[in-house]
Formats: C-alpha cells, structure tokens, sequence
C-alpha cells in the first residue's frame, strides 16, 4: 500500500505549484505587483505579460504570485488558531465531561448554528474588514468544528481499553490525556487541518472578494476578481486567471485531503 | 448413500486480484441432498469465502480464479445473472453471524420476510401472510401477529437471528449456508438457536453447510467436517471419526486446542486478599436508573484463579471494572489486605501498584502509538525508586516470561499479531510483580489455538508468580480449563459459587445447569482424538 | 408524536437563545457606545440619550439583554441607521428573494445529485464512478463567485441570452423576473451537485458494506429492488440531514453570489450593512439567518423518523 493514489499525486502537484508559487511570490515577482503602467491598461496576455495587465496596467502574474504568499500566509494563520483553540477546548470538553462539557457543547452548538462564513461576517464587524480582521474572524469560526471532531475523537478514544490500561496502572488524568489520547487525535487533525486550510483559502478570498477582506491596492485573488467584475466584457482574463488560482488549488488540497482521510481515518470518507 | 448429489465444489481458487494472493487455493468438497456438513477452521482460512462463492457474492476485490461450482447438476459459473438470481434464496440460504446488522432496519419484519416469498413462490398476499405467520410462530417468536409489523431493532440479538432463519428457511431452500450462525450470541441462546436451526433443517429435508472456528458445535450438528487452514482442506471426514481419531497435524492441534479440565489444585486456605461487601451500582438516577449490581460480596484469595462467569447483562464485566478501580460503585466496600481501598487513602497507591488488568480485545488496548518497549514500561512510571536502568531490564525480562524476545520490544502493536498482542498486554501487567491480576474475557477475541497458548501461558506465569486473578469470561469451557473457583453470575446477582469440580460436576442453581449445558466435556478418546459429552439442562 | 415533535423543538430553543446571546453581545464587543452605533455618525445627541434609556443601557448588561430580548420576540429589530426603515421589514422582504433562489438551487441539485451519488457508490470504482466523483470534485473546488463570473461572461456577454445587471421580482415580473435568477440558481445548482454528489455516495457505500444487503442479494432480489428498498430509506436519512446544511450554509454564503449578478438579497443586505456599519440591520441578519438555520434543521429532524424507524417518535 505505499504506492501514492492518484488523488495525493495529483493534489500534492496542484498544492505544491501553489507553494512554490507564493514562496517566489513573497521575494520575487516579474513586476512591481503595485507599479502603475497606463501605457500597459487591459493589455491581453502577451511576451510581456504573461497574463495581462488590470486596470492600472499591473501585472497580473506579479500580483497573483504575491497575492497567493498573502493567502497562504492568512490561510496558515487561521489554521493555526482555530486548531490550537479547537484542540484545546474539544479535548477538555471530551475528557472531563460533566458540567464543563455541557456548557462548552451548548456554546460550540449555538457558533455552529451560524451557516458558512456567516459568523466570521459577524465577527469582521467587530474586527474591521483587513488582514489581521479575517485571521481572527475566521479563526474564531473554524474553532467550534475543530472543537466538535476533537471532543468526538476524544470520546471514541476514551471507550478504548488503552485508556482503562493507562488509568489503572496509576496514571494521572492530565498524564492520560496528554501521552495516550492527544497523540492519537494527530490523524483526525491533520486531515482537518488540510481541509481548514482550502476552506480559508476559500473563504478569504470570498470576503475579499465582497470587499470585506485585506483592502486594496495589496492583491489577493479575491479582490483580484472583484476588482475584474467591472471590466468582464472588455478583459474577460482578469477575472478568469484568479479564479483558475483559487479553483485548481482548492481542488488539490480536496484532493490531497480525500488521500490523506483514506490513509489515516476511512471513518471520515466523505464528510465535509 | 444414494441420495443424489446437490453440490459440488472442484478444486475452488478464490483470490485477492489486486495484490496477487490467493484466499482460497484448489478445495474441492461435495455435499448431497439433505447432509449437513461443518466448514472448521481460524480467521484467514478461507472458509467464509469459499461459501460465499458458492452463492455467488464474493466481497469486491476477491474473483474466482480458478474450479467449477456445480449446484443441481448446472455449473454456476455458466448461469446469467437472472438464473442465478432465481437460484438465492430458493435454491441457497445464506444466515450470517451478526444478528444486529443482517436485518435491515428500516423495514418491518414482515415485509423483509415477505419479498423472497413474493419473488420465489406463486402465493398471493394472504398465503403469503399465513406462512409468515406459521413459521415465526415456528422459531418462537412469541407473538407473530406483532412481530409482522415491529422493525428489526425491536428485538434482541438471539429474536433477530431466529427471525432470521425464518426469513431464509421460509423459502425452503435445498441448501442451507449458516456462517458462524450463534457467534455473536451469549452462550445459552447459543445452544437455543442452534438447536431450532437443527430441528428445522431436519424437518425441511435441506441440506447444511454450517461455517464455524467451534469444533465442539461442529461435531454437534453435522455429519461430516472439512478442516481448512490458511485456504486450503487439511482433512476431510466423517465427524465422528475425525474428533476421535485426527489424521492431520492441523486437526489435532485444533482438537487439542479445546479447552479441557486440568486436574484440580490444592490452595492453602488464607485470609483473603481482596475483599468485596455489599457492593451496588445503578447506571442513570432517578426513576430510569438501571441497576447492574444488588449487592455483590466477593473474596479472592492470595494465588487462587477465580473464575466469575455469566451471560451478558450479568453484571460480571461491571463488577471487575469496580475492583480494578475503573468505576465507583454507589455503595459497597473493598478492602485489600484488611485495608479499605478508595481514592483518598494512603493504601491506593499500593494497591494502584498490586491491582494489574489485562483487556479483552488486544487490538484496542495497546496504544497504537507507542513501541511495545513504552507499552510494557509505562505502569513502571509510578515506581519512583526504579533507576532507568532496572526499568530497561525488568521490561526485557516479563517480555521473555511472556515468550517474546527483546526484538519485539521496538515493535509497535499494528505489527504485532493478535497472540503476540494479548502477551504485549500480559507483561504489561505484570511489569510491576501485582498480587492480582483481572483478566477480563482475555482470551475470548482470540482464535482458538491462539486462545489455547495464551491461556496455558496465563496458567504457568500465576503458577510461577502466585498472583491471585480474578478470569472473567462468558466461556465456560475456558474457565473449566484455568479456573480453581467458580462465581456464577446472574442479573446483577450472585447464583452461585464454589469449587470448579463442584460447579462443574454438582451445580445446584438451575442457572448454572442451564449455562453448563452449552458446553460439552471433553474427554480424550484412543485416536488421538477426544470424545464429546453434552451435560442436561 | 406530538410529545416527539414537542421534545425535538424544545431542544432547538436552547441554541436559538444561545444564537441571541451571542448576536446580542458581539454588538457590545464593538468599541463604542452602542447607543451611538446603532444610530450612525448623524445622530443628534438627543436621540443618543433617548435610544440610551430605551435599551436600557444604564441599567446592568443582564437587564440590557432582557430588553433587547423582548424587542426581538415582539418583532422589533430596531430601525436600519442608513434607510430609516424597520429592520423586521428589511430582512423578511430581501430573504424572499434569496430563499426562492437557494430553494429552488437545492431542490434541482438534489434531484440530480443524490441519485447521482447512489448510482456512484453502487457502481464503486467503475468508469461511471470515478467520473462522477471527479466531476463532483471538480464541482466542488470552483469557487461559487468565481463559476458565477464565467457564467456571467457566458451567458450574459458572449451569448447575450440573459441580463447582466439589474433585478426585477418574479412576483412583480414572472417571465422578465426568470431572467435574472437564472443564472445564480444555475451557479449555486452547480457548486451543491459537486457537494451533494459526494455526500450521497459515501452514505451509500456506508449502507452498501452492511450484511442486510448482502442478505437482501442472497435472497436473490434483483439490484433495483436491492437499490430502492434496502438501500435507499437507509442511505436517504443521513443525506437528508445533509442537504438541511447545505440549505443553512448557502443562506450564509449566498452574499457572494447575490454581488456577482447585483440581486438585492439576505446576504448582500448584511455585507452592505457591515459596509456602512448599520448595526441594527448586521444584528437582524445575523439572528434570523441564524434562526432559520436553526428551524431547517429542526424540520430536518423531524422528518427524520419517516427513514429511520430506529428513532423513536414517542
């Protein structure tokens, strides 16, 4: 069973062009992505640009390769907190049980009852529409999910014997959690975590997208198409390269995601 | 020996395409009209597969490779798929062994009985009913009129498995394929169901081809065994002779793998060594609480194996997880050595150290994350005076008291095999020299020579190291084998409790007689073999 | 049954309360005196220190909460700071039009999808199959904007079938009306087909490993009958709770969609409302979005004993 399906090796391809794409991106582009060229404005793709210039005559590779370092980075960020809240809360919660998880259950339910990218709207309210907004906005939005596959990890884990094996041998609570039940939440995680990532992916851009995400003139592939709806008639390909951006990565990282829950958790298959 | 022959199996290949491995390799068998025949084997012998490819539904990803399956004179392999449509059900009969997922939830019993009826016969609706009706009043179900229209998860496991049989029997099928029919059964209704489905293959004439790793209930119900290991038939004979005199290494490995009396040892009479007094528990509060436990007093004496057995409900589970400190009754007390054992005294880190558990199923209680080295060592964290050094050796030695060499110590369990697991979780148990060991149903997950080895490897390690353990199992054949002193446990009570020669030969509670009577005595017979005796019930 | 239905309500009232909690305190979590923010940089100081007694905002944050409370469940959302008028008005009159859309796009992706995914997993690993699988993830990854954007550019530029801008009601304009949320029933149509095709597929391959189905073969019924009867109600019930989140998540995606074909709904009411911070009308699109998810599932759940009589009604 070593040999890779062709769901990672085709995720793995998209989501590593992505990678080498934003890494570049973050210390070289082919233009300034900011420099106004009047001359260059709605130029189609041509030697020079490669993929055209927007409305300022910018180039558009330029900007998607930083825009896709500035995703990357505000993707890996909200994954990191949601994750590291998530983890914590779902674990305590499935492990003590009792009253703490009741009340912690009850508040994950009620952030749950808000659909999709509702609460992180709510939330950038409060926040304000920039980058450091959506980070936290979103963060705080995927907590409750994470929260919710841990805490259910955790309770399936606790029903195995290694835990009772663990317990009576002496070992403490705290010491349970941390050496025998946290190390085995790791597989659920790490297929949750790749799919966070593409739904922040996601979600950045369709925040950015309606204006609510990091401002303009810093390019991100959401702002990208939104600022491309005007021209739609006359530079179809400002709003179509974006997109082919967002789609072919969020496809390798679906991908990529089917392959890892095939490997390490078939209880997941098909969940979102 | 004339009667006609109604299927017949030549040298059947079955195999995984995808990664080239064969599960069955060349078995031939066949069975006439109305003979019954048993399938022996372990778990990767292959014996499922080979009767699901008589039928015809093979898993996906296992095909026929190879042999001829002729049933009623047609070869199988040259019928359309309507033919051989036509041919399940009516022709073949297929019970499996898990009762709670072969019915399918959500339709009602009747209905589910129901369509072979209207796919195979000509009845119209109202026949279709009164046979419903006959043959579920025919498998004891109480009220057939209700059952018609109640849905499959309002019965129990042993209900459901007769509904099932009068699901396939209905159909009156000439061949019967029951695979592991009463597994997953508690050992009574074990004997209850098999006993219906051996009356009723009588009456109807069928045929059987009955599928199980229990040679006991095998030479029970059949005429004839085929033995078959890792995909192929090792021996084949009528069963009688076989059980009395084996032929093949593999049969009588098998043969002496079941569990027989070992003669019975003197213990010295002492104080005991844990104590257990009134001890009660109820799950939920209030008007739905559920009591598990009315009262229970226990002891276990230093060095003896006392056995406590019952079916499942009995409480037996419940009342080992109370002493080994996994659960708090609502009352009652424990006392270890004289000294009361609860969490906020100073005698429960000794006794944390003193009280060891080995678990049922080996491939859930070793941490799939940790080498077997961290696995054994890990209850040796709370001996605090242990230099790392000592920790090393001890673990290096209770792997080898278990029969496993220090190369296994940096294993992890998935590469482990199931035998190798349960020994894994023996030395952990014993890493720490504990005066009492719980084992509760610690070889009942097993295969049945894995079974055997480990349950001799149980006796020779308490032989050796006089700890006291309290054996919890359903299998009363296990516990006639290991145990010095039977409990016997009913509804949260206990029935009844003495020597194992006294429970076993002079049981009084009508429980217990009940219980016995789903296991046979073994006795050895002159062929190498054993003889099987049934007790009444 | 009606006990049945009583209980699974009264489970949903605690959420719904929570859902108010939370609504009501992410509006004190901005900087700011909420008085003031509820009635926008042109307030006169005045109607400040009225609206300050009316919510009672010198009160304790408790007795705030309860006043708000009774607000809402009297139907009273306050007033919308940029247009004067009830927010009550403002969110039921732009959830019309994006719950025709988001019905409409669910119904049809269903009736496509779950068949769809049925026939996949009953057919694993054929050619039929993995094209379906690869189709839905296809599906699935194009972002619902940026499939609106092509949608846009096919049919409303290089065809010219359907307008690009504007919107007219359906109830005020059948037929003129059906122009324009054409093309985002067909976006969200698109994206729900990638999501729903799998979903469906893998509550079929659950269903499928069972041994009632091997059973119902054994019995030698034919593979439609083993499809309809034995795997169908089973498989169905998970999917329907499936599609109640797929509703509630496109309500709350939808303000995406609604930007590309300028359609004045649920969701560009609050991402307008957020724009010019008009508090009354965020905290109103918030709750009810949030109650109507609620109740969906809640529907959802009650439905759910017609597939699963394992669900016990009484």
């Amino acid at each position: 069973m070593k040999t890779l399906s062709a769901n990672a090796m085709v995720g793995g391809l998209f989501v590593g062009a992505f990678v080498i794409a934003a890494c570049i991106g973050s210390v070289w582009t082919p233009y300034d992505p900011m420099a106004l060229d009047m001359k260059a404005r709605l130029a189609g793709p041509s030697i020079q640009h490669l993929l055209g210039a927007d409305e300022f005559g910018r180039d558009v590779l330029s900007r998607l390769m930083l825009g896709a370092s500035a995703s990357g980075i505000v993707s890996l960020a909200t994954v990191a907190i949601a994750t590291v809240l998530g983890t914590a809360l779902g674990s305590i919660s499935g492990y003590l049980g009792g009253w703490t998880d009741r009340v912690l259950v009850a508040v994950t339910n009620a952030l749950l009852a808000f659909p999709g990218i509702l609460l992180a709207l709510g939330l950038l309210a409060i926040f304000g529409a920039n980058k450091y907004g959506i980070v936290l906005a979103l963060g705080i939005a995927y907590t409750p999910s994470v929260a919710r596959i841990v805490r259910g990890t955790v309770l399936s884990l606790r029903e195995r014997e290694f835990i009772d094996a663990s317990r009576v041998s002496g070992d403490s609570e705290m010491y349970t959690l941390l050496r025998h039940i946290l190390p085995n939440c790791l597989a659920p995680l790490t297929v949750l975590s790749t799919s966070m990532f593409g739904w922040t992916l996601l979600s950045e851009s369709a925040l950015s997208f309606l204006g609510l995400g990091v401002p303009p003139p810093a390019p991100t592939w959401g702002n990208m198409l939104a600022a491309a709806r005007p021209y739609l008639a006359q530079a179809a390909w400002l709003a179509i390269f974006p997109g082919l951006c967002i789609s072919i990565v969020l496809l390798g990282i679906n991908l990529l995601g089917d392959a890892l829950r095939d490997r390490l958790d078939p209880k997941m298959r098909g969940m979102q | 020996m004339n009667t006609p022959t109604l299927l017949t199996v030549d040298r059947l290949v079955l195999g995984a395409t995808a990664v080239a491995t064969q599960v069955v390799s060349g078995v031939s068998l066949t069975l006439r009209r109305g003979e019954r025949i048993g399938i022996v084997g372990e778990s990767g012998s292959g014996k499922s597969m080979l009767m699901r490819a008589v039928i015809g539904l093979l898993p996906a990803g296992i095909s026929k490779l190879g042999g001829i399956v002729r049933f009623e004179d047609r070869d199988m392999g040259d019928l359309q798929p309507e033919e051989l449509r036509k041919l399940r059900g009516k022709g073949i009969g297929l019970i499996f062994q898990e009762p709670m997922t072969s019915l399918n939830p959500a339709l009602t019993i009747g209905r589910q009985l129901e369509e072979g009826l209207a796919l195979h016969t000509a009845m119209d609706a109202a026949e279709r009913r009164i046979a419903i009706l006959a043959m579920l009043r025919r498998v004891g179900i109480a009220d057939p009129d209700a059952a018609v229209r109640a849905f499959p998860h309002e019965f129990s496991g042993g209900m459901r498995q007769r509904i099932m049989i009068a699901s396939v029997m209905l159909l009156e099928p000439a061949l019967l394929i029951a695979d592991e029919p009463t597994t997953a059964l508690d050992a009574v209704v074990q004997r209850e169901v098999l006993e219906l489905l051996h009356a009723l293959v009588e009456e109807k004439g069928t045929a059987m081809v009955l599928i199980s790793h229990d040679m006991a209930m095998v030479a029970q119900y059949t005429d004839r065994v085929l033995v078959m290991q890792k995909g192929v038939c090792v021996e084949e004979g009528a069963t009688s002779e076989l059980l009395r005199a084996p032929r093949h290494d593999y049969t009588r490995k098998l043969l002496s793998a079941l569990p027989r009396r070992a003669p019975a040892r003197s213990v010295v009479p002492r104080a005991p060594l844990a104590s257990v007094r009134n001890m009660k528990l109820a799950y939920g509060s209030g008007s739905s609480a559920k009591a598990v436990l009315h009262g229970i007093d226990l002891d276990i004496h230093p060095g003896e194996i006392v056995a406590l057995v019952g079916g499942s409900g009995s409480g037996k589970t419940t009342l080992g997880r109370i002493i080994a400190g996994l659960l708090q009754p609502n009352e009652g007390t424990l006392t270890f050595r004289g000294q009361a054992v609860n969490r906020k005294s100073g005698a429960y880190a000794d006794y944390r150290a003193n009280c060891q558990m080995v678990f049922q199923d080996p491939y859930s209680s070793l941490d799939p994350r940790m080498r077997v080295r961290e696995i054994v060592a890990a209850p040796l964290r709370h001996e605090k005076s242990m230099l790392s050094t000592a920790r090393r050796d001890r673990v290096i030695e209770v792997l080898s008291e278990v029969g496993l060499g220090p190369q296994f110590a940096d294993r992890f369990p998935h590469q482990l095999s199931g035998g190798q697991r349960q020994r894994v979780a023996i030395a952990r148990a014993l890493a720490r020299r504990p005066d009492l060991v719980i084992a509760d149903e610690a070889v009942s997950a097993l295969d049945m020579t894995v079974k055997a080895q480990i349950l001799k490897l149980l006796s020779q390690l308490q032989e050796q190291q006089g700890f006291a353990c309290l054996f919890i199992s359903h299998d009363l054949g296990v516990v006639e084998q290991i145990a010095d002193r039977v409990v016997v446990m009913h509804g949260g009570v206990i029935e009844e409790q003495g020597s194992r020669d006294d429970i076993f030969d002079r049981p009084t509670s009508s429980y217990t007689k009940k219980l016995l009577s789903a296991v046979p005595m073994l006795t050895p017979a002159a062929g190498g073999g054993i003889d099987l005796v049934w007790r009444a019930a | 049954m009606l006990r049945f239905i009583l209980s699974r309500m009264g489970m949903a009232v605690p959420t719904v309360f929570l859902v108010a909690v939370v609504v009501f305190f992410l509006i004190r979590l901005v900087p700011g005196d909420p008085a003031a923010l509820l009635l926008g940089d042109m307030a006169s100081p005045e109607s400040v220190a009225a609206l300050r007694s009316d919510l009672g905002l010198d009160k304790n944050i408790l007795a705030q909460f309860a006043i708000w409370l009774t607000n809402v469940f009297q139907g009273d959302l306050g007033t919308s700071i940029t247009t004067k008028e009830p927010v009550a008005h403002l969110v039921i009159e732009r959830f019309k039009v994006s719950a025709g859309i988001v019905l409409v796009a669910v119904a049809l992706a269903s009736l496509v999808a779950v068949p769809a995914g049925f026939i996949a997993a009953l057919r694993q690993n054929s050619k039929l199959d993995l094209t379906l699988v690869s189709v839905a993830a296809l599906l699935l990854s194009i972002p619902t904007f940026w499939l609106g954007l092509v949608i846009l550019l096919i049919f409303g530029l290089k065809l010219g079938w359907l307008p690009v801008v504007g919107y007219v009601s359906v109830a005020e304009d059948p037929s003129r009306g059906l122009l324009y949320v054409l093309m985002p029933i067909l976006t969200l149509f698109l994206h729900e087909i990638g999501v729903l095709v799998r979903m469906a597929r893998a509550s079929a391959l659950e269903v499928l490993r069972l041994d009632y189905i091997t059973h119902a073969r054994a019995k030698g019924l034919p593979e439609r009958t083993v499809l309809w009867r034995h795997v169908f109600p089973n498989a169905f019930a998970p999917t329907l709770t499936l599609i109640g989140l797929v509703l509630g998540n496109m309500l709350g995606g939808i303000a995406v969609v609604e930007t590309v074909f300028t359609i004045p709904g649920l969701g560009r009411l609050l991402v307008d409302a957020i724009f010019g911070r008009d508090y009354p009308v965020i905290q109103g699109c918030l709750l009810f979005i949030a109650v109507i998810y609620v109740l969906v599932n809640l529907i959802v759940d009650l439905c759910y004993p017609l597939f699963d009589p394992r669900v016990k009604i009484t």
